[in-house]
């Protein structure tokens, strides 16, 4: 458990050397965005359970007052990105479908909540710190958003925080490896000091005793301003390790391999190497959040593409129409293809510009069509093995193609289906042109389907089990009652038999009358 | 899920907003396509066959040709049987790939018929009616060597003796041949019949391989074998020079990283490892390993014919223990039966071998113990 994190880097399998378009949107100096006239706040900001409001329309709200809240266990909350009234809660369009918001027409004061700081934090246990963060609406902002108190608590022991004999070593993430993403390096290169403050905070919540900030190798200015921090402040359990540019280098799994030799265990998590993964801006949320008492309201997204006039990072309000971000990177120069929210290789195509921004949203970028447009088609796969080089999950892509086009994802999940990344490498190298990650979505949906089935078909197998013991034991209870019944005198010929119900009959209406008569003599009595 | 489409889906369209272009996720188109790499291919082989024109003149570009005239009519008729579009299979390369491959593997002056009957064998059987592009189970150019090898076996074995093109008059000589001139190859080529001053047993000569293996049934010692003057320093004269170019070629795919390793090195690796215990036990029975190596097809074998993708092991130690039992079988070929070279069997008996091959050597997924 005691490895020495990034002491000799290591390699993963597979992986792409891109060319990386930072430069033209990288600046360490990302200016904040004002609000824009309307934020649309998405209620499912985070993995899990959505939020529900708890503001009404109408309502005056201020920056950083709580809107929305999940109701379970784990309370995951948002809170409102600048001050307005509440227009209205409903659907609007989110990518490719509708998603329940809350919009807030913004009054353009922009007046916050007062701070709620965790004063001496270091002095906090590590349960309040963790409480804390949740209560600010941390989650990881590394585009997975999964609620970062949930990272740190164990949920096998009743969610209490992880302690020194699970984790040894927290690991931030600012390898951002994929091509013309540069909000993480532009935060990193701007708040140094921040980072390694949040760092600490979270190592401290996870008693974590080792720090490991891992940055790619071209980023030697980032280098140059952590050093000088962590020199300032002398700080001595906190490294920085320079990781090869590859992609996906950033990739948690891959990341934990180049630095620890190690692989995360399949349906296994990171802190069961004893290690945590956070991304550098979830950091600086945290630092924000403890220390300044901010929740989380705003962002670094990279506005970037040939198409976008001015790119470059801004910190936005979550919330904003993806339009107000272009427009504050001067529109865009000449006509997009494709606009997408996320990185060229991960993200998700936008069919217009009235999308908000969520938590999870790092990069708006604008393809034109050269860099798109597709000629080709289609055409069967050759099994040429290109993509088996490059898969970084080790995995046989075209293998995965087969099973899953012939409807066999039973077989699909044999050759390790779940285990796929979705990184895209594999998509990128198919001479074929075959929409690889668009199979192993299908393949992976059809597999939760196939799941949920089974699911419901062992419940009814349960239900149908217990109902049959129940009609098992009521028919032992009749049989039981015809047997004592038959025991006694019960004569055989008909004559008897219509004496006896009759005689029957008799003794229950007597019991009927004398119970009436009772009841007579007993209101009489009463009375 | 993103489909490529361009509506827009959503209930609450908005006024006057441009609409993008949906797709799903990776947005780069990927940079190569299959022509492309077929084209790779064939760049491949242009210093063999050029190699191949200098020593054994150029009725080699006429087989190529011409297993290409017939290639490309019989692939357009298929898919038109099987209701498929032309484009863009018909342009992307494999066909031409297959008869260039198969045209390497002719007799200089083989007649037309033998190359229609190849690409029939080819394009028709081998590779259409097994389900197109990616679908065929054996290597179509090594399925119509061994149909017109068994067809044809006469024609098959009347080899050109070398003449390279710079002074190649004084092996003519020893070997009491004459060289046919361009015409009268042409004359035999289109007709099957030798021109009528001239006898087909004073153009051919038994290949290296051949006189070999027909002088080991004769118990002859190799080196009194190789006395003969077509026995080059390693394979034949001429023969080796070109198993030599398919190796430059086969080094730039491997640059250009439309082949692994794991196929050639895994091939000539075994070829040298199983032929070198027999040679160091008995040099004079035995010949030296890169004989073996620079003789016949193994070069071409092992870095254009066993790499066939769709044919051949998807994974990696697939792909060597795929290499290595080519290897072995055509050594066993070499060595015991009455074919010279027995490449293209082992090729396809390794297809046969290939899915088995597969099941079992899956590589182990991250995160996982096997």
């Amino acid at each position: 458990m005691n490895h020495i994190v990034g002491k000799h880097l290591h390699h993963f399998h597979g992986g792409l050397r891109l060319r990386h378009y930072k430069q033209m949107s990288c600046t360490d100096t990302p200016t904040h965005l004002a609000p824009p006239p309307q934020l649309i706040v998405n209620l499912q900001q985070h993995k899990g359970y959505s939020a529900k409001p708890v503001v009404n329309p109408g309502e005056y709200v201020l920056r950083g007052q709580v809107i929305a809240r999940t109701d379970n266990h784990l309370t995951q909350q948002l809170h409102a990105p600048s001050s307005g009234t509440i227009s209205a809660i409903e659907e609007r369009p989110y990518i490719s479908a509708n998603a329940l918001c809350i919009v807030i027409d913004c009054d353009g004061k922009d007046q916050a909540i007062p701070a709620d700081a965790l004063n001496n934090w270091q002095q906090s246990t590590p349960e309040q710190v963790i409480d804390h963060i949740n209560k600010m609406g941390v989650v990881g902002l590394g585009g997975a958003v999964f609620p970062t108190a949930k990272k740190l608590t164990n949920p096998h022991d009743n969610n209490t925080p992880l302690t020194q004999e699970h984790i040894h070593t927290i690991i931030l993430n600012g390898a951002e490896c994929e091509p013309y993403l540069s909000c993480d390096e532009s935060l990193m290169l701007s708040q140094p000091e921040q980072l390694i403050n949040g760092a600490r905070i979270l190592a401290h919540a996870a008693s974590a005793k080792h720090i490991v900030v891992a940055i790619e190798d071209r980023m030697n200015e980032v280098l140059k301003r952590l050093h000088q921090v962590i020199t300032e402040h002398h700080i001595d359990n906190i490294q920085v390790i320079q990781v090869p540019t590859y992609y996906p280098e950033g990739g948690e799994r891959q990341l934990i391999q180049v630095l620890t030799g190690q692989e995360v265990p399949a349906q296994g998590l990171p802190r069961d190497l004893g290690l945590l993964c956070f991304n550098v801006a979830t950091a600086v949320a945290c630092h924000n959040a403890v220390e300044l008492g901010q929740a989380l309201t705003e962002r670094i997204v990279t506005v970037t593409g040939r198409c976008i006039q001015r790119p470059g990072n801004w910190w936005a309000r979550i919330g904003s129409p993806v339009e107000s971000l272009i427009d504050a990177a001067g529109g865009l120069s000449h006509p997009a293809e494709r606009l997408i929210m996320g990185g060229p290789m991960m993200g998700s195509a936008l069919p217009h510009t009235d999308i908000p921004i969520v938590k999870a949203s790092n990069c708006i970028l604008a393809l034109d069509a050269t860099e798109i447009h597709d000629a080709q088609g289609e055409m069967p796969c050759i099994n040429c093995g290109f993509c088996v080089r490059v898969c970084p999950a080790h995995l046989l892509p075209q293998e995965l193609h087969w099973s899953i086009r012939s409807e066999d994802i039973q077989r699909a999940q044999n050759y390790g289906l779940t285990d796929c990344i979705e990184c895209g490498c594999c998509d990128q190298v198919c001479p074929s042109h075959i929409p690889l990650v668009e199979d192993y979505r299908l393949g992976k949906h059809k597999l939760r389907v196939m799941e949920q089935e089974k699911r419901r078909a062992e419940q009814a197998k349960k239900r149908y089990e217990a109902r049959q013991l129940r009609l098992e034991r009521l028919e032992q209870v009749r049989q039981k009652q015809r047997e004592t019944s038959k025991t006694k005198n019960t004569p055989k010929d008909a004559k008897s038999r219509i004496a006896a119900a009759l005689a029957k009959k008799k003794k229950q209406q007597q019991a009927v009358s004398a119970t009436g008569n009772k009841e007579a003599i007993e209101d009489k009595q009463k009375t | 899920m993103n489909s490529s489409h361009t509506s827009n889906e959503s209930s609450a369209t908005p006024s006057s907003k441009q609409e993008f272009d949906l797709g799903g996720a990776p947005h780069f188109a990927p940079p190569r396509n299959i022509r492309q790499v077929m084209l790779d291919v064939l760049i491949a082989l242009i210093p063999g066959i050029l190699a191949h024109v200098w020593y054994f003149g150029p009725w080699i570009l006429v087989q190529i040709l011409l297993c290409i005239l017939f290639a490309l009519p019989i692939e357009a008729i298929m898919l038109k049987l099987r209701k498929q579009a032309l484009y863009p299979f018909l342009s992307d390369g494999s066909a031409i790939v297959t008869a260039v491959l198969f045209a390497l593997c002719m007799p200089q002056l083989a007649p037309w018929w033998v190359s229609f009957i190849g690409m029939l064998f080819a394009i028709a059987i081998a590779k259409h009616l097994y389900g197109g592009l990616g679908h065929n189970r054996f290597n179509p150019a090594m399925v119509a060597y061994v149909a017109v090898i068994i067809a044809y076996p006469q024609v098959m074995a009347q080899w050109l003796p070398p003449h390279p093109l710079l002074g190649g008059d004084d092996l003519l000589l020893q070997l009491d041949r004459q060289q046919p001139g361009f015409m009268q190859g042409m004359w035999s080529i289109l007709t099957g019949q030798m021109a009528i001053d001239l006898q087909w047993d004073s153009i051919t000569q038994a290949t290296p391989l051949d006189t070999l293996r027909q002088g080991a049934t004769q118990n002859l010692l190799i080196n009194e074998i190789r006395v003969s003057p077509i026995f080059g320093d390693f394979g034949g004269l001429g023969w080796e020079w070109i198993a030599n170019w398919y190796f430059v070629g086969g080094v730039w795919l491997l640059y250009r990283q439309v082949i692994s390793w794991h196929v050639p090195v895994a091939t000539l690796a075994s070829i040298v490892l199983l032929t070198l215990p027999f040679y160091l036990m008995d040099p004079d029975a035995h010949p030296f390993p890169l004989q073996h190596v620079f003789s016949g097809g193994i070069m071409l074998g092992a870095f254009f014919i066993a790499t066939d993708p769709v044919s051949g092991s998807s994974t990696p130690l697939g792909k060597i223990i795929f290499g290595i039992g080519f290897a072995i079988i055509t050594l066993l070929i070499r060595r015991w039966s009455s074919y010279p070279d027995g490449v293209a069997f082992a090729v396809l008996c390794m297809n046969m071998l290939a899915p088995l091959i597969d099941r079992y050597t899956r590589p182990r997924i991250y995160g996982h113990e096997r």
